[in-house]
């Protein structure tokens, strides 16, 4: 069972990739679908390693990412 | 956003002091970074309702577009002495001046440094990217030696552009100023520290103890021809052997 | 009415400032203005209200655009030079619709000029010395007393229509000293709130000062609601006095120091039987137009005098068009046109 998870707003992202450099667990990825304006979207490429620290959200410049740890 | 995951919570989400407005920043800027910083100290210490932002001219210009709060667009480099205007006319508002390297340590020098000397009782957040963003890559009074720009073409060169201002270390000099500290955001811990450091800036003006100044160094991708990975690696590795981290003066 | 003082013109200004109600003043020291810095220095604190003296005249008026911007009453006073400094501030203030009062001491000029009186200024008062379609309400008092009338009637101006209101005095009037009544003061806290102003936004959606908009249509828009302000106030607002024009051959245009000094004109000439009279402008800008060419439309010459190499001239050609003749004398360098040089100079145009 993860110990969190997270969720992207899409929309929000632009493919900058500084949560995937600063996911401690090598969770994120760029996930080849491109949003609305043109940006290739991060994604948990491998979900079941989040531990909800929140590096990536708290990385993130736009806030496109929320976070939730197991209680 | 989905629901809540089963038998999670929700450990980190979007400052309720922010608006929903998109940033217009570029991908990997530091701006949308910081203002998310701000957003959640405005949160934490429960004063939105009573700031009043000071949005500058040049990147972050759209600054009075992000906060659930009052603010002010203001004249490139005046940012220090129209946050002093507001913050003698009513003395209960909490006053913060966002600026970048140019506004803040070029055109603004005046004004930024006789705030810091009369001790406004204000809080100023100095964005130093080393560049000029908004008008396209120019270079900035804190430019590093050798670096290129559309205006240093070949390199910044000493014997015809001088070298980089350490403005806060100026500001340092003087004996008015209450916290004047250095930060930076390219990775997780500096985040954590930036935020420390902001949080003390924006609780010594609650608690009316007087001037506060936090430079950030921060990234710009777009000019610096980098990606904002390499950007990063760029502060933490060359940029902070000229503008050197920590505080600077803490007499608060 | 309130207790008779004997007050310096720039005294004068800051009295009446203060009873006005400004609650915040900004200014950096020249000559020759200094007084009505020294004035708020000894006052404003004492009534806790806020005096700085600035690193500089622009830092001045972007401390005013602040104060304005969060919903008080405020002022900057300065000199031609500092004026100049001062432009990028106006420009933004007008822009922004921010109430405030400036006060410029007008001396010799261009450039360091000298720190005698002069009208040099008036081009860049009433056609906007900043960049952008703007105007501002531009009041030009001739006496003592009158400089403090028109200050305190520049906060309510400027309060009714969200615009800069300049005070174009000059350094005559600014030094010189007359007995004055002035009126009692007015509380800050009594003056109506400001629902546009950053005053923390509390229950309300967020106030935002702004003169910026991207997009051309709607800055547009914000030039079009200027505009719309501006003929507003040409309408209600114009200002002047008329005196012995009724049966004038040659009537003089002037205002300020300069309308004054011409009363006296006025009076020698019509003791040596030439009927003179004045038309003197006290609204600079909104320029009174209207009267002025009506009065054009029954006397055939009508001269401009002033302390500079001409300016308000243009805007009495412009109003006077081919109606009547539209000589012109006027004296710079800070040099002040006695009675007599006047007279002489009305005398050439006499038949």
């Amino acid at each position: 069972m993860p110990k969190g998870t997270v969720v992207f707003d899409a929309e929000r992202c632009k493919g900058c990739g500084l949560c995937i450099a600063a996911c401690p667990k090598k969770v994120l990825a760029f996930s080849g679908q491109l949003n609305k304006s043109g940006y290739d979207v991060a994604h948990m490429a491998h979900p079941d390693d989040c531990i909800g620290c929140a590096f990536c959200a708290m990385t993130c410049p736009d806030i496109v990412i929320e976070v939730y740890r197991e209680i | 956003m989905s629901a809540n995951p089963k038998n999670m919570v929700k450990v980190f989400e979007r400052p309720a002091s922010l608006t929903d407005a998109k940033f217009t920043y570029c991908p990997g800027c530091h701006h949308g970074l910081l203002t998310r910083i701000i957003g959640n100290v405005l949160d934490e210490l429960d004063i939105a309702d009573r700031t009043v932002g000071i949005a500058p001219v040049g990147c972050s210009v759209f600054a009075y577009l992000w906060y659930k709060a009052d603010s002010q667009q203001v004249p490139h480099g005046r940012a220090c002495a129209v946050a002093t205007g507001i913050k003698r006319a009513r003395p209960e508002l909490i006053v913060f001046s966002y600026q970048g390297d140019g506004d803040f340590a070029s055109i603004g020098t005046a004004e930024s440094i006789h705030a810091a000397n009369r001790g406004e009782n204000i809080t100023v957040i100095f964005v130093n990217n080393q560049i000029y963003g908004m008008t396209g890559g120019e270079m900035a009074p804190t430019t590093l030696v050798d670096q290129k720009t559309t205006t240093t073409p070949l390199g910044r060169d000493p014997k015809v552009a001088g070298y980089p201002i350490r403005f806060s270390e100026m500001i340092a000099t003087l004996d008015t100023p209450i916290y004047v500290t250095r930060q930076a955001l390219f990775d997780t811990k500096h985040i954590m520290d930036t935020t420390k450091a902001i949080k003390k800036a924006f609780q010594n003006q609650v608690d009316g103890k007087g001037y506060s100044l936090v430079e950030v160094l921060s990234t710009c991708p777009t000019n610096w021809r980098m990606s904002p990975v390499q950007s990063n690696k760029h502060v933490g590795e060359t940029v902070t052997k000229v503008f050197p981290l920590g505080d600077l003066v803490d007499r608060g | 009415m309130g207790e008779r003082l004997l007050l310096r013109g720039n005294e004068v200004i800051a009295e009446a400032a203060i009873r006005a109600g400004c609650q915040c003043y900004f200014a950096y020291p020249i000559t020759p203005q200094a007084e009505l810095l020294e004035h708020m220095a000894n006052n404003m604190p004492r009534l806790g209200r806020t005096f700085i003296q600035a690193e500089s005249e622009l830092a001045a008026i972007s401390m005013v655009y602040g104060a304005a911007g969060a919903g008080v009453r405020t002022m900057t006073s300065s000199s031609s030079p500092g004026i100049s400094l001062k432009q990028e501030g106006i420009s933004y203030l007008a822009g922004a619709n921010l109430p405030c009062v400036i006060v410029n001491v007008v001396r010799g000029g261009p450039g360091l000029g000298n720190i005698a009186p002069s009208q040099c200024d008036y081009f860049q008062a009433t056609k906007g010395g900043g960049h952008g379609d703007y105007r501002l309400i531009v009041l030009g008092p001739s006496t003592v007393p009158e400089a403090g009338e028109l200050t305190m009637l520049a906060f309510e101006l400027a309060d009714q229509y969200r615009i800069p209101v300049m005070i174009l005095a000059d350094g005559l009037l600014g030094q010189m000293m007359e007995p004055v009544e002035l009126p009692d003061p007015i509380d800050p806290a009594s003056l109506p709130a400001k629902e546009w102003a950053t005053t923390g936004a509390k229950g309300r959606a967020p106030n935002i000062i702004l003169s910026f908009e991207m997009d051309p249509e709607g800055l547009k828009q914000i030039n079009d609601d200027l505009q719309a302000k501006y003929r507003t106030i040409t309408k209600n607002e114009v200002r002047y006095e008329q005196t012995d024009t009724d049966d004038a051959d040659i009537v003089i245009a002037a205002y300020g120091t300069i309308g004054r000094i011409c009363k006296s004109v006025v009076r020698m000439a019509r003791a040596e039987g030439i009927k003179v009279g004045l038309f003197r402008p006290i609204t600079l800008w909104p320029f009174p137009t209207e009267p002025l060419k009506a009065l054009s439309e029954r006397v055939d010459t009508i001269l401009s005098v002033e302390m500079s190499a001409g300016q308000m001239w243009e805007d009495v050609r412009l109003a006077v068009a081919e109606r009547a003749k539209t000589p012109f004398y006027g004296e710079t360098g800070g040099i002040v046109p006695t009675p007599r040089s006047i007279l002489n100079e009305v005398k050439k145009h006499v038949r």
